[in-house]
């Protein structure tokens, strides 16, 4: 065993930890943007609102985006490694039909959720093996499954719907926390959010997510195994998306082929305003958490001010527009501080 | 010096081409069209023999093609739009209202307006992708659900009626000329104009060079910002044309016309051919492609499936046509590597 | 042959200054191109020919100094501008569109039209053939471009050139990927071209054919004008030491090391179309150089051993222990280190800090309870980047900010981190400043006395010379010759690296 040390100079430089104070960092950061907005729309919804204020806003906020919360988690991590996963709806769809399907057919609740999750994550390793195998762009891979899960959900159920289901569970679904407002499913998305946030954040494998999206060549060069990681990621959001269709179907008592239609939008919109950025290698797990967050809180204000639900539409879809316009020119701006420009002043003073 | 590739003859220039026309994608679901309408006829003749299943067969799927040109002309340029549904939902709104609006207004004033408006909401689109350069996915994504947003909120809870269009305007959607369809008959003389140009316009090809390697494209020096402006105006303005064939059509128009159709619409450009990364396929691919979509959609019932499938089926499509791309550009590169090493 | 010598040049560039934020890439660029003449820019990497190259295209604009294109000031502020101007540049990897046919490559966005502005597809196919017979070459003029050598695209690009009537015409480095008929074609091409009066600039390491083909030689270092001789009047070694500034052999100092037993077993490594039945060992405390021209094969074997690229047939074993194919992590278990050829796009990951790219490779190993906390992370980067003295302020700086050099430290930093047992480097001193360049040099044979094996690849022969205590030869994918230390000498090792084995007297 090579003793190296002695080949090397001793290490006696001294380096900052950082370039910028830890107060610059926060206030600065994408993540502190997004909080802040959420926190001033909630400010301004509370008072020009009537209604707004009451404790029972927040828990059928928070049940609303419940489903959005759990599936921008493992959203946020895909969009940093520079890919995207269309058919996270679908999933919700198709494994809320098979949570129907198979209760209605006599299988205990609890063994068709085990199902319905092993479905989910089936259908996130097909996309995961298309992607990452067959080498497909995900763009086009998860259009197409988008149709397919969807289909296979519609296609099971027809348009009938379950609705029967065991009231302890769909009881539970709607429940809160003892005597507060807070509804009970909040309790499983900390906790999984706590755990995605330590994965990204706090892991090797968090390390080479960001790797990934920013030079996935650079990864490979690095030993980090690039189409283990994105498969896993796609099997993942599968799985989440099952858990989000369980509950989904739950808390509606209703299993149905086009449930959760057009959620894919509201999740990535969540996960690009909280800061990750679409090209990849940027973001965070508590900013699309605040961006999940910022939207429910949005939509319902807007609802109990009596503005139907297609306004809404129009205004997620202007702020998922906006706030990918903004990263683009933030980051252009980056470059250009950076990195001279190609038309510079010495020129001038040359020629003269 | 040896002859090098002289002009081909006459007879050589036939076989050649007749080679490539075999080999074609194009060909190639031209051929599974044809065998789902035999099959669909064997079950049951009156899918094709008779005047309303010969007329619909040819009629439905018309205004997916024209959606699915746009889209195609977009995906060349590697580019996407995802809101061509939307846009087709608020033109034929607006078609509806025009009329309603403005009594005794012509209808080729109606027509004008329908298709200068999906221009324009094309034309939000292309700038936010050529400008800001962000990823028209994203983009077209979010003014899919702005653009129906706004068009829920303008309808209400209104509904355009076949009453409320003049009988002039209806008779486009139902009639025909010489048996075949007018919407049919609008809708290729748009897709043949448009082949003619993707092929024989300067602007055509350098859509396709845009697509084959942008960065190769900036330093060619080719104008891509206008171009790339150019096709998301196209897309928007066919979509817009469709929208308003759709009234004609259909005569009833509610908040949710159009839903669905960029899914389809981007299927039907895959599965003719259209690579999703840009740089090759043709516009009579996708146009075969819609037509080959829609068909299957309504043989499945004939052949015993229910019609709840349809979307699985087109998400299967969607996926094997990208998966035989893929296939077939691997063994293309591994030939052509093995070619320059012999 | 070159008549003009008493005109004004065609395109001449003074003084030219070029500097990227920390990084001077250029203080003094100086060339003049005559038309009807075959120029030659000759230094080594980091010398600062491609920012010229790039400041000729239009791709940069210059800081200060002069550029006459016919005797008329110009500055391009794009590629188009340039080539309007009549300059075409032909780059090692040519930018082609590759779904589209070569005939379209050419004429693209000028197209000759007919009526109704339709393309007129017969008479470009026409003048496609026209080019191709003026250059004496077969291209099929109907099929994509997509799967064509290197060889032909660059003769499409100079079609284009010619199409486009350029009067100046820029190679830069086009010979690196050619086989010999694939070299003797383009030199017949360029002789004529040069005989038509456009001037050429023919930037190379090569120097026999720099000597074959060019009438003119100008050198550079660090990034300034060093001297311009004529050919006839200069020899390979005049240009070598203005290359490089001092003598070679004082250079680089391998101190004496141990040599113990075989670390890296490589044994029969074979990949259809990129290297065969490749063989070689590196002992402990042994400088291994893997030499021969750019494009021979040697990144493509490096990176196969670690693991990066497949191959179909061979073993690699380090320290009697297999390495599985096409695993890099298990590799790096192994004892095994890449420092690769691009450092930008496969060393580093540019746009994230000093620390996290310093630390990447021993992720694994600074955990605790399976979670990398910061404080670990950042008093590893901050021990390994101050052992290799790597200048930056902060520990979070974007690594894409710092200078070559001190990019490369960090590379270094990463891979030694690893404690490894076998360092592969691949071009270690390419795009840094001289100064750096003899820390890394001083750096590879400490360590390699403290008994690391190192297997070398560069294409830079008195760095070859200098380091190596063997030198194996690659020629298209083979190994060709092992010189020890006392028989490497720039011929012996050039004649193996341009010759098949078999025709090396051995």
């Amino acid at each position: 065993m090579t003793n190296f040390l002695q080949a090397l100079a001793p290490a006696t430089r001294t380096y900052k930890d950082h370039s910028q104070p830890l107060w610059r960092r926060i206030l600065f950061s994408r993540e502190a943007a997004v909080i802040g907005g959420t926190l001033l729309v909630i400010l301004v919804a509370s008072l020009s609102v009537r209604a707004f204020a009451k404790p029972i806003t927040a828990t059928y906020l928070l049940l609303d985006i419940a489903p959005i919360l759990l599936i921008a988690l493992p959203m946020s991590l895909i969009i940093i490694t520079g890919e995207i996963d269309l058919s996270v709806a679908s999933i919700v769809g198709l494994s809320s039909v098979t949570l129907g399907v198979l209760h209605q057919g006599g299988m205990p609740i609890e063994a068709a959720a085990v199902v319905a999750l092993l479905v989910g994550a089936l259908a996130g390793a097909v996309n995961g093996f298309l992607i990452t195998v067959v080498g497909l762009p995900s763009l086009a891979v998860t259009i197409g499954t988008l149709a397919l899960y969807r289909g296979l959900a519609v296609g099971l159920l027809g348009t009938k719907a379950v609705t029967e289901f065991t009231e302890f569970w769909t009881d539970l679904a709607k429940s809160k926390i003892g005597a507060t407002a807070i509804p009970s499913v909040v309790i499983p998305i900390v906790i999984l959010a706590a755990i995605f946030g330590v994965v990204l954040h706090l892991t090797p494998f968090g390390r080479g997510i960001y790797a990934i999206g920013l030079s996935a060549e650079a990864a490979r060069f690095s030993g980090i195994h690039v189409e283990r990681t994105k498969f896993i990621l796609f099997m993942l959001s599968g799985l989440v998306s099952a858990l989000a269709g369980i509950y989904y179907t739950l808390r509606f008592s209703s299993a149905r082929g086009d449930n959760a239609t057009g959620l894919e939008l509201s999740v990535i919109a969540a996960v690009l305003l909280g800061g990750v950025s679409i090209f990849g290698g940027r973001g965070s797990t508590l900013g699309p958490i605040a961006g999940a967050v910022l939207i429910g809180v949005l939509a319902s204000a807007l609802r109990l001010a009596n503005v139907t639900s297609d306004v809404i539409n129009i205004i997620t879809g202007t702020l998922l527009v906006a706030s990918v316009v903004a990263t683009s020119f933030l980051a252009w701006l980056r470059t250009k501080r950076s990195r001279p420009g190609k038309k510079t002043e010495t020129l001038a003073a040359a020629k003269g | 010096m040896t002859a090098l590739s002289p002009s081909p003859t006459v007879g050589s220039r036939i076989a050649h081409g007749f080679g490539a026309f075999v080999k074609a994608r194009e060909t190639g679901i031209l051929l599974a069209l044809v065998l789902v309408i035999v099959a669909a006829t064997v079950k049951n003749p009156n899918f094709l023999f008779s005047s309303d299943g010969f007329r619909d067969l040819l009629l439905t799927p018309s205004i997916l093609l024209l959606v699915a040109v746009g889209q195609a002309i977009v995906i060349i340029t590697r580019n996407v739009d995802l809101s061509v549904g939307s846009v087709l939902g608020l033109t034929a709104y607006l078609t509806g209202r025009l009329f309603i609006d403005v009594p005794g207004i012509p209808v080729i004033a109606v027509f004008a307006i329908g298709i200068v408006a999906g221009g324009l909401l094309g034309l939000i689109n292309g700038a936010l992708v050529a400008f800001a350069k962000v990823p028209a996915l994203v983009i077209t994504l979010g003014t899919l659900y702005a653009y129906r947003g706004i068009n829920v909120l303008w309808t209400g809870s209104d509904r355009i009626n076949s009453s409320d269009m003049p009988a002039s305007f209806l008779a486009l959607g139902t009639q025909s000329i010489l048996f075949i369809p007018i919407l049919t008959i609008i809708a290729v003389v748009v897709l043949v104009v448009a082949a003619w140009y993707l092929r024989n316009q300067r602007g055509g090809r350098e859509l396709y060079a845009i697509g084959s390697d942008p960065d190769a494209a900036n330093l060619y020096g080719l104008k891509v910002t206008q171009r790339l402006l150019a096709a998301f105006i196209l897309c928007g303005a066919l979509a817009g044309l469709a929208g308003v064939l759709y009234a004609a059509r259909y005569g009833t128009v509610n908040s949710q016309a159009g839903a669905g159709y960029e899914l389809n619409a981007v299927g039907a450009a895959v599965i003719g051919g259209v690579a999703i990364f840009g740089g090759s396929g043709s516009v009579w691919g996708a146009a075969i492609g819609a037509y080959l979509l829609l068909t299957i959609n309504r043989a499945l019932p004939i052949l015993g499936v229910q019609d709840f499938w349809q979307r699985a089926v087109v998400g299967a499509l969607i996926i094997g046509a990208i998966v035989l791309d893929r296939v077939l550009a691997l063994r293309q590169a591994r030939r052509l590597v093995e070619a320059r090493d012999s | 042959m070159s008549n003009n010598t008493q005109s004004a040049p065609a395109l001449e560039l003074s003084r030219i200054a070029k500097a990227f934020g920390a990084v001077i890439a250029l203080t003094n660029g100086t060339l003049a191109l005559r038309s009807g003449s075959i120029h030659a820019l000759v230094g080594e990497n980091g010398a600062g020919k491609s920012t010229l190259v790039k400041i000729i295209a239009g791709l940069y604009q210059r800081d200060s100094g002069e550029f006459t294109l016919g005797g008329e000031s110009v500055d391009f502020t794009s590629t188009a501008q340039s080539k309007a101007a009549g300059i075409a540049v032909i780059y090692q990897e040519p930018t082609l569109f590759p779904d589209l046919s070569v005939t379209e490559n050419i004429f693209m966005g000028r197209q000759p039209t007919r009526s109704l502005r339709r393309i007129d597809r017969k008479l470009m196919r026409d003048e496609a053939l026209g080019l191709f017979a003026r250059l004496g070459v077969r291209i099929d003029p109907d099929r994509p471009t997509l799967g064509l050598s290197i060889a032909d695209q660059q003769l499409i690009e100079i079609a284009k050139a010619i199409s486009l009537d350029a009067k100046v015409l820029v190679m830069d480095e086009p010979t690196a990927a050619l086989s010999g008929v694939e070299v003797d074609r383009l030199f017949a091409v360029a002789r004529s071209l040069r005989d038509e009066g456009r001037a050429l600039l023919f930037i190379s390491h090569r120097f026999d054919e720099v000597f074959d083909l060019c009438d003119t030689v100008t050198v550079m270092r660090d990034g300034a004008y060093i001297a311009t001789s004529p050919i006839a009047d200069t020899t390979v070694e005049q240009i070598v030491r203005q290359m490089v500034g001092r003598d070679v052999s004082a250079l680089f100092p391998k101190e004496e090391a141990v040599i113990g037993g075989d670390v890296l077993v490589v044994e029969g490594l074979t990949e259809a179309g990129v290297f065969q039945n490749v063989s070689f060992t590196v002992k402990s405390g042994e400088i291994v150089a893997l030499a021969g021209l750019v494009g021979a094969g040697r990144s493509e074997i490096a990176r196969a051993v670690f693991g990066v690229d497949p191959y179909s047939s061979g073993k690699v074993s380090i320290g009697g222990q297999p390495v599985p194919r096409r695993n890099p992590a298990a590799a790096m278990k192994l004892g095994l280190a890449l420092v690769p050829e691009d450092r930008r796009k496969q060393g580093l990951v540019l746009e994230t800090s000093v620390a996290r790219n310093a630390t990447m490779a021993i992720r694994q190993q600074l955990t605790r309870f399976g979670l990398l906390f910061a404080r670990p992370e950042t008093a590893a980067a901050r021990e390994w980047a101050s052992r290799l003295e790597v200048k930056t302020s902060a520990l979070d700086t974007e690594v894409g900010t710092l200078s070559g050099g001190n990019q490369q430290k960090v590379v270094l930093a990463k891979w030694l981190a690893t404690q490894p047992t076998v360092l592969i480097v691949d071009e270690p001193t390419r795009g840094i400043d001289v100064g750096t360049k003899a820390e890394v040099h001083r750096l590879l044979s400490q360590l390699a006395g403290q008994g690391l094996a190192i297997l070398m690849i560069s294409s830079e022969l008195p760095e070859v010379l200098g380091m190596a205590d063997r030198v194996l030869v690659v020629r298209e994918g083979q190994i060709t010759a092992e010189i020890s230390r006392a028989e490497a000498t720039a011929e012996t090792v050039m004649f193996a690296a341009t010759h098949a084995a078999s025709e090396i007297a051995r």
